[in-house]
């Protein structure tokens, strides 16, 4: 009988563990050692407030069980039986890697994350990882391997959507003997967390990548340049790293052939700039992450001005799977121009925030209705969010385009990372790209001017605007500021400071109108522009608003009409949230 | 120019991870992470130590320090609070949860309470996104936050304190 797993995953606020020693307890206890496994798992594809557990082989998952039901759901789970506290948002996923039609998603990144024990190379090797490393160093010259990613079509996942196989072919044509791959692991875009989740869930993916990367360039070194703030990603790593070596995988010699590769961790300090390839760079050598005009582009001249490339996590996670079942079988995933699949970070105000893994061209409704569940305590949906503070929103309209880079970018966004980010009717536009704004201005380096100055410059306006002093014409300023930096900043940073506003702009030009023309702001966020008001015809004065008031602003008499003192109060919205007479008025 | 002479008596954790990267290229990052390990910051004197044992002006170290956000000059409290100003987390009342923290504990952002207990700071993303709003308290993560849940968890960490000066 095949040996079952049992993947514990408990919400870090609970006590941590709790379930894990059950579970190992009972298999101890009755000595299952040989039929059954725990272990312990930081990342099953959802999110819940109470422990869950997920039995490999069959993928059942199940949630809402006390430590006493362990017992039951082991011996149910050895016997073939399920248990009764079956969780339906894990069970859609459950099967790899092929197309799942009933849940719309596709695992190719994520084919493992979730289903392996991450800290163990053996799990990974059985589910048929480093076969890939095998094949391309015995049956494949470095010339081949670059044939098949250019026929998979994959293109950079890190968001510009450069066809990977051609900046692979760059790099290799170098003369220089030495030169260096790199992966960035630097996922700085706030709301995102694909990379994360590669790289915890199944670290020897983007290792097997990075083999497989250099073999055709002619590599012997590469690098993980890593966010400082993914600690247990680090960790994991650097096990995975370790076990690599002690399988030969890594090192002098790779599996006896005459290929030697090896990879170091670097790490990042927090700095969003340091995702732009150059900047990524100078960090890596230990130095201030400052970008530096291209060209030379760093397949010329990078890393210690040696020949380097340089891929994000999810486009070194796809490599493997294109080496094992080719360029073509890839190629027929997808729409026309973007091949494959793409993992978003689905958050914000949707019912079931989480990673998706789906194929390109799958629509955004697919993505937050069908797969997410829809917006959050029915809500209306305003906007999704990608590209981040390089990206721009997607407005209703466009709920049923297909999603790929060139769609993205014909509406004023971009694929991005990956992050995805849902906002309903209580989201305001202007408030919303204050924050974007306010980071870009934050993660400016400083060294070019456009950026430097044009960030701040726009949101010293969306200040202004936001406080109600805005004028007409700061519309056809913040256009012209946005211009001057998309064409002269230094890098991407700077160039893409002032999407997410002119996509905005683009759609809900309007609310900004109202803001500046109106001094409304119709969601409330822009606390300067509101003022909550208490509409006596509906008031049935049950007092609550008043109990929950935490300034104490608002008086009254039971059964009778209750007032709100304008100059005590600080517009927090909980009088507005509370009434259930809708008797309290924003505005 | 790198400075010459000690200054001061390195950590002996610090002085063999110093030795093992030495001479490394590109190796300034990761001992600066690895003094902010052990000090929780980085001491100008570390820095000045640092400096002749690598042997790369103290400037450039600053340049370091200051250009990522990661590395701190100043002490930071005996309990860090980073309070995730992520999207997600800004879309799901992060700022709120910043003002309540500065108000309960009398704590500005990037500043440390007068009691040495506690320093607050904002952090972009740490990819709990799921879990909006969220904060970290020495690594712990806090999720699904909301205000009232605030006074109970900093509590926790005041009676540590004190079971610690009274045991």
């Amino acid at each position: 009988m095949d040996k079952k797993y049992f993947f514990v995953w408990e919400p870090e606020k609970l006590k941590q563990n709790q379930m894990y020693n059950a579970f190992s307890k009972v298999i101890n206890e009755k000595n299952l050692q040989e039929k059954a496994e725990v272990i312990k798992s930081l990342f099953l594809g959802l999110t819940a407030d109470t422990p869950v557990v997920k039995i490999m082989p069959e993928g059942n998952i199940y949630k809402g069980f006390a430590e006493s039901d362990v017992e039951t759901i082991i011996d149910n789970a050895l016997n073939g039986k399920t248990s009764k506290f079956t969780c339906e948002c894990g069970n859609k996923n459950s099967k790899v890697p092929e197309a799942d039609p009933q849940s719309k998603q596709f695992k190719i990144v994520l084919r493992n994350a979730g289903y392996i024990n991450p800290e163990s190379i053996e799990d990974y090797i059985m589910r048929g990882g480093y076969s890939a490393v095998e094949k391309a160093v015995f049956s494949m010259t470095p010339d081949s391997l670059i044939a098949e990613v250019k026929a998979s079509g994959l293109r950079g996942r890190g968001g510009a959507g450069f066809p990977t196989g051609l900046k692979w072919e760059l790099t290799r044509r170098e003369k220089d003997p030495v030169k260096y791959v790199i992966c960035n692991a630097d996922e700085g875009d706030p709301g995102a967390y694909m990379d994360r989740s590669i790289m915890e869930g199944d670290p020897h993916n983007l290792i097997e990548g990075m083999i497989l990367g250099g073999y055709a360039i002619g590599s012997s070194q590469g690098f993980i340049y890593i966010r400082a703030e993914y600690p247990l990603a680090i960790e994991r790593l650097e096990k995975a790293l370790t076990a690599a070596r002690e399988k030969g995988l890594l090192g002098k010699n790779i599996l006896g052939s005459d290929f030697s590769f090896d990879i170091e961790l670097r790490w990042g300090a927090g700095a969003f700039v340091c995702g732009e390839e150059t900047a990524l760079i100078a960090s890596v050598e230990g130095k201030r992450g400052n970008p530096r005009p291209r060209p030379p582009f760093p397949s010329v001249s990078g890393l210690w001005n040696k020949p380097t490339f340089i891929n994000n996590v999810e486009t070194w996670a796809n490599i493997p799977v294109i080496v094992e079942k080719g360029g073509a079988w890839f190629a027929t995933i997808g729409t026309e121009k973007s091949k494959g699949t793409k993992v978003f970070a689905v958050t914000g105000k949707v019912k079931n925030p989480g990673l998706v893994e789906v194929p390109m061209g799958t629509t955004i409704r697919e993505i937050v209705f069908d797969i997410c569940g829809g917006i959050n305590n029915g809500k209306k949906y305003k906007a999704v969010q990608t590209g981040g503070p390089s990206g721009g929103v997607i407005p209703e309209k466009f709920l049923d385009m297909q999603v790929d880079y060139e769609t993205l970018q014909s509406i004023g966004s971009i694929m991005g990372s990956g992050g995805l980010i849902v906002m309903d009717e209580d989201d305001c536009m202007v408030d919303v790209n204050k924050f974007y704004l306010q980071f870009s201005v934050d993660e400016s380096c400083g060294k070019c001017a456009p950026c430097r100055i044009g960030g701040k410059q726009i949101l010293e306006i969306l200040e202004k605007i936001t406080k109600g002093n805005g004028e007409e014409k700061d519309v056809e300023k913040i256009k012209s500021i946005a211009m001057a930096m998309q064409k002269a900043s230094l890098c991407a940073l700077g160039q893409t400071t002032p999407n997410p506003v002119m996509s905005s702009l683009m759609y809900f030009e309007d609310e900004y109108m109202q803001h500046i023309k109106g001094k409304k702001c119709s969601t409330g966020k822009c606390k300067d522009l509101v003022s909550y008001t208490i509409i006596s015809d509906k008031c049935i004065g049950c007092g609550l608003c008043a109990q929950r008031c935490p300034v104490t602003c608002i008086s009254g008499e039971k059964r009778k009409p209750y007032l709100i003192d304008q100059s005590k109060c600080i517009k927090c919205g909980e009088c507005y949230a509370v009434c259930k007479f809708n008797a309290v008025s924003r505005g | 120019m790198a400075i010459s002479g000690k200054v001061v008596e390195l950590d002996s954790k610090l002085v063999s991870f110093i030795d093992t990267w030495k001479g490394r290229p590109g190796s300034e990052i990761m001992i600066l992470h690895k003094v902010q390990e052990v000090y929780g910051y980085v001491p100008r004197e570390v820095a000045m130590e640092i400096s002749r044992e690598i042997g790369i002006p103290l400037a450039k170290i600053y340049g370091i320090i200051t250009f990522y956000h990661l590395f701190k000059l100043k002490k930071p409290g005996k309990n860090q609070i980073s309070v995730c100003m992520g999207t997600a987390c800004y879309l799901k009342g992060g700022n709120d949860l910043i003002t309540e923290i500065e108000q309960l504990l009398g704590v500005g952002v990037n500043s440390t309470s007068s009691d040495g207990l506690f320093s607050l700071e904002l952090v972009r993303c740490v990819g709990c996104c799921g879990l909006a709003p969220v904060m970290v308290i020495n690594g712990k993560t806090y999720g699904n936050l909301k205000k009232n849940m605030l006074p109970e968890i900093f509590a926790e960490y005041r009676n540590k304190e004190e079971g610690k000066a009274n045991g």
